[in-house]
């Protein structure tokens, strides 16, 4: 004869398994039922460390098609090179947010600022960027004006800019943006006026 | 001695003359069916190239559609009664005899002329090709009806050529994949034939050149085949090295005397290739036609550009505005050259090169763009840095000396876009090949004008756009011709 607290131990264990199936299938329902946080494609990037400065950043308007100022603070860190590249992904959150003035494809991103004196600056991209980038002479001038730009108005010295992706030299950006030569950053000065005003 | 026709046949019996007419008759008939040439249809895929007969039924020209489907993938045929069935890998056509359509995937295909079976071939208008085909290969043909040429897909070989009038003087013709034309020749004639490669028309069917011994060259199409039929003064004889890629017609022994004197390189219309710098400003006058403006067409053959839909492309709208821009400027007695006025693919430095060999005094690009509003004007945004050297500017900032009548010309194009109320705005781009022309050098970004695409096929706006940027380059034309 199997004793009575036995019955009542299995019976308890029973019930507990049935309501961990249930609350089971409850936790799933409402896993399905909220945002897909995989659909956030900005690369993870390691915290920067390092003092918050104010910069300021060219950030392009596709709706007028300019080029417009905009101040931001973000930390930067002492060497020279990782600023540059940490300039450029605090561009590049604006351009992969939500209500991005100038959207830029899932996964753009920056691989590398390289500085080599005297004076020039390499900008590697990663493919998503040139890939997935919408084709236009402006649209695609507004990005090139809009990262050389911002480097060179936050990091002096700079006089040329090369633009690669994925390390290798890349005929356009996306069908119309020559990036075979090197940017002369006095003419892209210029060009940037000229993407200030107002059409 | 005097010869009379009574002379000549005097005692000749009738019946003999007869069989003589009859005779004569009979020869005269098969020299005529000799001289008619079959037909054929050449086509060209990445798969395989080759040539087919076109037959002739009821004044239509017909050809096998099994035929022409079988070396481009996996094809079966099924005859029940009327009915012929086709299935190119996993799509299938219904044909019936005597019917002018058919259906390929479940929708219907106009053939242009009645499907004809004869001995269970299936036979289809060579003129319903150019849509039938696509449904089966599910992408796009070219085809060349005239000529009886076909295309799939973007395959395609360019070709350029140039004189070098060294001692002895040779026309060398560079190809973009080897080649292995049939070469004929005759006084003063020699002729490239090429049925086997996919040989594309240069920007200008007639290529000459600054040389006494080889005048010119032209090229054509015909009967499933490309020709290219060298002048000289001298016989030629052809060599082919750099493993088919370049054709050199030369001299025949002892001809040489007979070249010209040596002067310095004459580069055709039709030459591609930039070199590493190019002649700032050459003595010789190499461009056998100049014309006052080039338009190019930007994009073309398997560079799409911005893709709108899934039937609208850029490359399709630029070419339309520049044949309108064509028009209008001839229409104002300005020469043009429309460097791409087909679905061809044509490299950027090619582009510079024509426009600069042809010396023209301004050189337009169209591009077109679903972003923004109305018109923008680029010139260049000249790249970093100068290697010019002595007479020869640098490929890549050869624009520096025309840029201010390059601003000229984007001032007046926008006065006059501006009259017409499209809105513009002028600016400089990084867009080749606008840095690698000699002479003034826009180019014109056509947006619609609100948010209504459709508008970019527009003939209505397409005219304003052309018909402003003419009336622009036409009011400074002379300040642009005295520097050309």
């Amino acid at each position: 004869m199997i004793p009575r607290h036995l019955y009542i131990a299995v019976s308890v264990l029973l019930l507990a398994a049935l309501g961990m199936s249930v609350y089971a299938w409850h936790m799933r329902g409402r896993a399905a039922a909220s945002p897909v946080l995989s659909a956030d494609t900005r690369p993870v990037v390691p915290p920067v460390a390092g003092p918050t400065e104010q910069v300021t950043l060219f950030v392009a308007y596709d709706s007028p098609g300019v080029l417009n100022a905009q101040s931001a603070q973000i930390p930067l860190p002492s060497d020279r090179q990782q600023r540059a590249e940490e300039l450029l992904r605090a561009l590049f959150a604006l351009y992969l947010d939500k209500s991005s003035p100038h959207p830029l494809a899932p996964g753009a991103d920056i691989r590398s600022v390289y500085l080599v004196d005297p004076g020039l600056a390499v900008i590697d991209v990663n493919a998503a960027l040139a890939d997935g980038h919408r084709s236009g002479v402006l649209v695609e001038e507004l990005t090139v004006a809009s990262l050389i730009h911002t480097l060179s108005a936050n990091i002096p010295g700079i006089l040329k800019v090369k633009i690669l992706v994925e390390g290798k030299e890349r005929d356009t950006l996306a069908g119309h943006a020559d990036l075979t030569d090197f940017f002369d950053v006095s003419a892209v000065n210029q060009l940037t006026s000229q993407l200030q005003s107002a059409p | 001695m005097r010869w009379t026709s009574s002379s000549s046949s005097a005692g000749v019996p009738p019946a003999l003359r007869w069989i003589a007419a009859a005779f004569l008759v009979f020869l005269a008939a098969l020299l005529l069916s000799a001289a008619a040439p079959e037909k054929h249809l050449s086509i060209y895929s990445t798969a395989a190239n080759y040539s087919l007969p076109i037959v002739q039924r009821g004044g239509r020209d017909y050809v096998g559609l099994l035929e022409v489907l079988d070396p481009l993938g996996t094809v079966s045929v099924k005859l029940e009664g009327p009915r012929w069935r086709i299935h190119y890998n996993n799509i299938l056509g219904e044909f019936v005899t005597s019917r002018t359509r058919a259906r390929v995937q479940g929708r219907d295909a106009d053939l242009s002329g009645a499907f004809l079976l004869e001995n269970g071939k299936g036979l289809v208008p060579v003129a319903s090709l150019a849509s039938l085909l696509p449904r089966f290969l599910g992408g796009p043909v070219t085809f060349h009806e005239d000529s009886g040429r076909l295309f799939v897909g973007s395959v395609s070989t360019h070709f350029t050529a140039s004189v070098a009038e060294d001692n002895p003087t040779q026309l060398v013709f560079h190809f973009t994949a080897p080649v292995n034309p049939s070469v004929a020749t005759e006084p003063g004639r020699v002729h490239l034939t090429f049925t086997r490669e996919p040989l594309t028309a240069p920007a200008s069917p007639t290529l000459t050149f600054n040389s006494k011994a080889i005048p010119s060259a032209t090229y054509s199409e015909s009967n499933g085949a490309a020709e290219i039929t060298v002048t000289s003064t001298i016989p030629l004889i052809a060599s082919f090295s750099n493993d088919g890629r370049t054709v050199t017609l030369g001299p025949a022994s002892g001809a040489a005397a007979q070249t010209t004197a040596k002067g310095p390189p004459a580069p055709s219309l039709a030459q591609s290739n930039p070199p590493a710098s190019s002649p700032a400003s050459s003595p010789s006058t190499t461009a056998p036609r100049r014309y006052f403006a080039v338009v190019d067409a930007s994009h073309g053959g398997n560079d799409p550009g911005e893709v709108f839909s899934n039937v609208l492309v850029e490359k399709d709208i630029t070419v339309a505005f520049a044949r309108r821009l064509r028009q209008e400027l001839e229409n104002r007695g300005i020469s043009t050259l429309v460097l791409r006025d087909s679905d061809a693919n044509l490299g950027i430095d090619e582009r510079a090169f024509f426009a600069n060999n042809t010396r023209a005094a301004v050189y337009v690009a169209f591009h077109a763009a679903s972003s923004g509003h109305g018109v923008r004007l680029y010139t260049a945004l000249l790249p970093y840095g100068s290697d010019d050297r002595g007479p020869f500017r640098s490929w890549t900032t050869a624009q520096a000396q025309s840029v201010s009548n390059s601003q000229a010309a984007v001032v007046s194009v926008a006065a006059e876009l501006k009259k017409q109320q499209v809105p513009v705005r002028t600016l400089s781009a990084p867009l080749r090949p606008l840095n690698n022309v000699l002479t003034a050098a826009i180019a014109v970004e056509i947006s619609p004008r609100d948010s209504d695409l459709s508008q970019l096929t527009s003939p209505e706006y397409q005219q304003l756009i052309a018909g402003a940027v003419a009336n622009g380059i036409a009011a400074i034309r002379d300040k642009l011709g005295a520097a050309q």
